[in-house]
């Protein structure tokens, strides 16, 4: 590639912005992947706008093949916003990306336009074109599969059923990681079988670890209230860990006080607070 | 006020999975709609409350969902509905820990606090209605 090639692009990009939005919309409008049940046409015309105008402002620093330059992070950061709001509305890694490969088809005619006869340049802006395109279009497709990703993750925790063995953490120290939505009823036998351990055991500490629970609502507050409340009348101190700040600042606001219950930010904590309380030190062997 | 829907479901509450299920398309939405995290967290946590009265104490019923979009600002209008018995005293349904039927008594206060628009209506013997609507 040859460095001293000025492209046409910025200031075709600024010249012919309103058209190659109206040709760019149209080859969508037409485009057999576009999915009419998902999209909108004025969402559709918005994000196109949306795109057209970040392109441009990045492309007039002239830069048109460092995605890494900081002019770029707008556009990119704009992509990633449609790849994750298409990957959650159900479009495919394909339907996305063609938001931007269709793109080609309107920038290539104005560039055929602007470089008439003159094949060489031609050929030079088509390569430029091509290759910011690709590239931009590849960055919405890694997105979308990494959005993807997320929110699979997400819906398996929010559609687990709860399981959870009661674990002893040490001598005394009884842990119950829960993992799972706790709608069901089977959420009371969850409870009960962690006093039921207690008691078993004669331990001391009770942990209850929410990290993995996705919705903390009354119901679960209330579960966890309980189970607090019959530990203690056992004779043992339960701890809840793992309240993330989101699901803190949510129960504030539901008005669910955990009141004079031990809670700490993670079960590693948790457990330092039960030993601690019960005397012992952990001590890494010296040599 | 003008409010454009974009996009618009209607789902029925009528058992436990029901209610795992509002609240997973309800959190998908806000993901979409780019919520921060807190934000997802409060609509979830509504949609579990009223979905969970719905069913509970409604008898079952349905969540209808909207996706709002007023060129102004984004956000979701979700729409509780039973023909359930209905509250006779709403001042004392709102009130934080009444409950009837020994439960913490803060799905419908807390609800409220959590949202940027709710409007509760009900009819003894009829059924009851609450509408919520959380703003980007
Ligand atoms: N859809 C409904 N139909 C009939 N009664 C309802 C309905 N929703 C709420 N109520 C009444 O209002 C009361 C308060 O509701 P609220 O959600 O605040 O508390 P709760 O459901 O009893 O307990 P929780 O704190 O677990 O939500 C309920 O106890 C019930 O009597
Ligand atoms: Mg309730």
């Amino acid at each position: 590639m040859n460095d001293t090639f000025a492209s046409k692009i910025p200031a075709l990009l600024a010249k012919y912005e309103t058209d190659l939005l109206e040709e760019w919309i149209k080859a969508q409008l037409d485009a057999t992947t576009l999915r009419k049940d998902l999209l909108s046409s004025a969402d559709l015309r918005r994000s196109s706008d949306e795109f057209l105008s970040l392109l441009r402002r990045a492309a007039t620093t002239g830069n048109l093949l460092n995605l890494n330059a900081p002019e770029w992070l707008p556009v990119k950061d704009f992509l990633a916003g449609v790849s994750r709001s298409r990957a959650s509305q159900g479009f495919t890694p394909s339907e996305t990306a063609t938001f931007i490969f269709s793109f080609k088809q309107p920038l290539f005619t104005r560039l055929q336009e602007e470089c008439g006869s003159d094949s060489r340049a031609l050929a030079e802006e088509l390569w430029i074109a091509t290759t910011l395109l690709d590239r931009l279009g590849l960055f919405t497709a890694e997105t979308f599969l990494s959005s993807r990703e997320d929110i699979i993750k997400q819906q398996q925790l929010e559609m687990l059923e709860l399981s959870t063995p009661v674990v002893t953490l040490w001598n005394g120290i009884l842990a119950l990681p829960l993992i799972g939505t706790l709608d069901s009823s089977r959420t009371q036998v969850v409870m009960e079988n962690l006093l039921q351990t207690i008691v078993e055991t004669g331990s001391e500490y009770a942990i209850i670890d929410i990290t993995g629970v996705p919705t903390v609502d009354t119901l679960v507050a209330q579960h966890l209230l309980k189970t607090v409340s019959a530990a203690r009348l056992m004779g043992a101190q339960c701890i809840i860990s793992g309240i993330r700040p989101q699901i803190a600042q949510t129960m504030v606001h539901l008005g669910v006080a955990f009141g004079d219950v031990i809670t700490k930010a993670s079960l590693a904590d948790a457990l330092s607070y039960a030993f601690k309380q019960m005397g012992i030190t952990v001590l890494r062997k010296q040599n | 006020m003008m409010n454009n829907i974009v996009r618009r479901e209607v789902i029925p509450l009528l058992s436990d999975e029901d209610i795992v299920r509002a609240r997973k398309i309800v959190r998908d939405w806000t993901i979409s709609l780019k919520f921060s995290l807190v934000d997802q967290t409060k609509l979830v946590t509504a949609v579990s409350e009223l979905a969970r009265n719905t069913v509970e104490h409604g008898g079952g019923g349905s969540a209808l969902l909207e996706m709002l979009d007023d060129s102004i600002r984004r956000g979701i209008r979700l729409t509780f509905e039973d023909q359930g018995p209905g509250i006779a005293n709403i001042d004392q349904a709102m009130t934080d820990g009444y409950s009837s039927r020994g439960s913490l008594g803060l799905g419908l206060g807390g609800t409220k606090r959590l949202v940027n628009e709710f409007d509760l209506s009900s009819e003894p013997g009829k059924g009851t209605r609450v509408t919520i609507a959380r703003w980007k």
